[in-house]
């Protein structure tokens, strides 16, 4: 059976590009890294842009990055339906690109977020969320100072009306309370995906998540989503 | 061509929370500042631009203030030039 090739973008200051290229080995895919600096994709079957602070959070987070020359690259595969997971930083990089709608700002608390988080998923029309069912709730880790997700009003109608949410914070049971939304993120958004679905960006970490040994394994079913849909990209 | 020198500031789209603003904010009154309100902090962005003429730079700047600057999402900027060599 073929592996899946998934990419993996290593920008300066990036801390989970290695984690997330060991998600992909771990849950059956070969992971590829790929440099900021290039204008190549290796011809890889979905992009995972990693956690960090890219070029130190200078400017704004995932400014700097977004501008990187990969990131055209990343945007064409993105507009050929190539499937494009950002975690975290990569996440605001997905923002601050214009793939993705919003912007993430300081945590509500003022204060960096560092725990355990449940999930509710959304919609299963995505690149890692179509082995799940909506309604269901996963649990991975978060761990952001700047992951407070907000939007434009027209922005927010947008990403609301036509079901963009992809996954929002909750208790267990899917509850949506203050209580469970660790940054006070609009809506209690984690994370959204662009029309077509194949793009999602959200600040929790399914890469930290998909290993028994060190935690919940909440993340496996996305890998699990991602790298199968990757995989009919390959026999495409 | 001449050099012109701009300086861009940006700031966060009122009514958006800033919670820098709100940090600063909450340690003013423990130095004996305690009638302080509504701190917002922004960003101030000083550059040189070599252009043909003022318009062309100038169009350059705000360019590049919509385009990297700054995040329309949530931020304003204001522009203003303050030298020509």
């Amino acid at each position: 059976m073929s592996q899946p090739r998934i990419g993996v973008v290593t920008f300066p200051g990036s801390l989970d590009d290695g984690d997330a290229l060991r998600a992909v080995s771990t849950m059956g895919g070969e992971g590829v890294a790929l440099w900021h600096a290039d204008h190549e994709l290796r011809d890889v079957d979905a992009v995972i842009l990693p956690g960090g602070f890219s070029y130190g959070d200078y400017l704004r987070c995932g400014a700097i990055a977004a501008r990187a020359p990969i990131m055209a690259e990343v945007a064409g595969f993105a507009s050929r339906g190539g499937p494009v997971l950002g975690i975290c930083n990569g996440f605001q990089i997905l923002c601050e690109a214009g793939l993705l709608p919003g912007a993430l700002i300081r945590n509500r608390s003022l204060r960096f977020v560092c725990d355990d988080v449940w999930l509710r998923i959304e919609t299963a029309q995505t690149c890692v969320t179509n082995g799940l069912t909506p309604g269901e709730t996963i649990e991975i880790p978060v761990k952001h100072g700047e992951g407070q997700w907000v939007a434009t009003a027209d922005q927010l109608e947008r990403v609301e009306g036509e079901g963009l949410v992809v996954f929002r914070y909750s208790a267990r049971d899917g509850r949506l309370e203050d209580a469970y939304n660790p940054n006070g993120a609009t809506n209690h958004v984690a994370g959204i995906r662009n029309d077509a679905g194949n793009v999602v960006g959200l600040m929790p970490h399914p890469e930290h998540a998909v290993d028994p040994d060190v935690g919940p394994t909440g993340g496996q079913p996305l890998f699990a989503s991602l790298l199968a849909t990757a995989l009919a990209e390959v026999g495409a | 061509m001449s050099a012109f020198t701009f300086e861009i500031l940006v700031s966060l789209k009122p009514g958006l929370l800033d919670p820098q603003g709100k940090a600063v904010e909450g340690s003013l009154p423990a130095m004996g500042f305690d009638r302080v309100a509504d701190v917002r902090v922004g960003k101030h962005i000083r550059l040189t631009v070599e252009a043909a003429d003022e318009a062309s730079a100038t169009a350059q700047v705000r360019e590049m203030a919509t385009r990297v600057l700054s995040n329309p999402v949530i931020e304003d900027f204001e522009i203003s030039q303050v030298a020509m060599t």
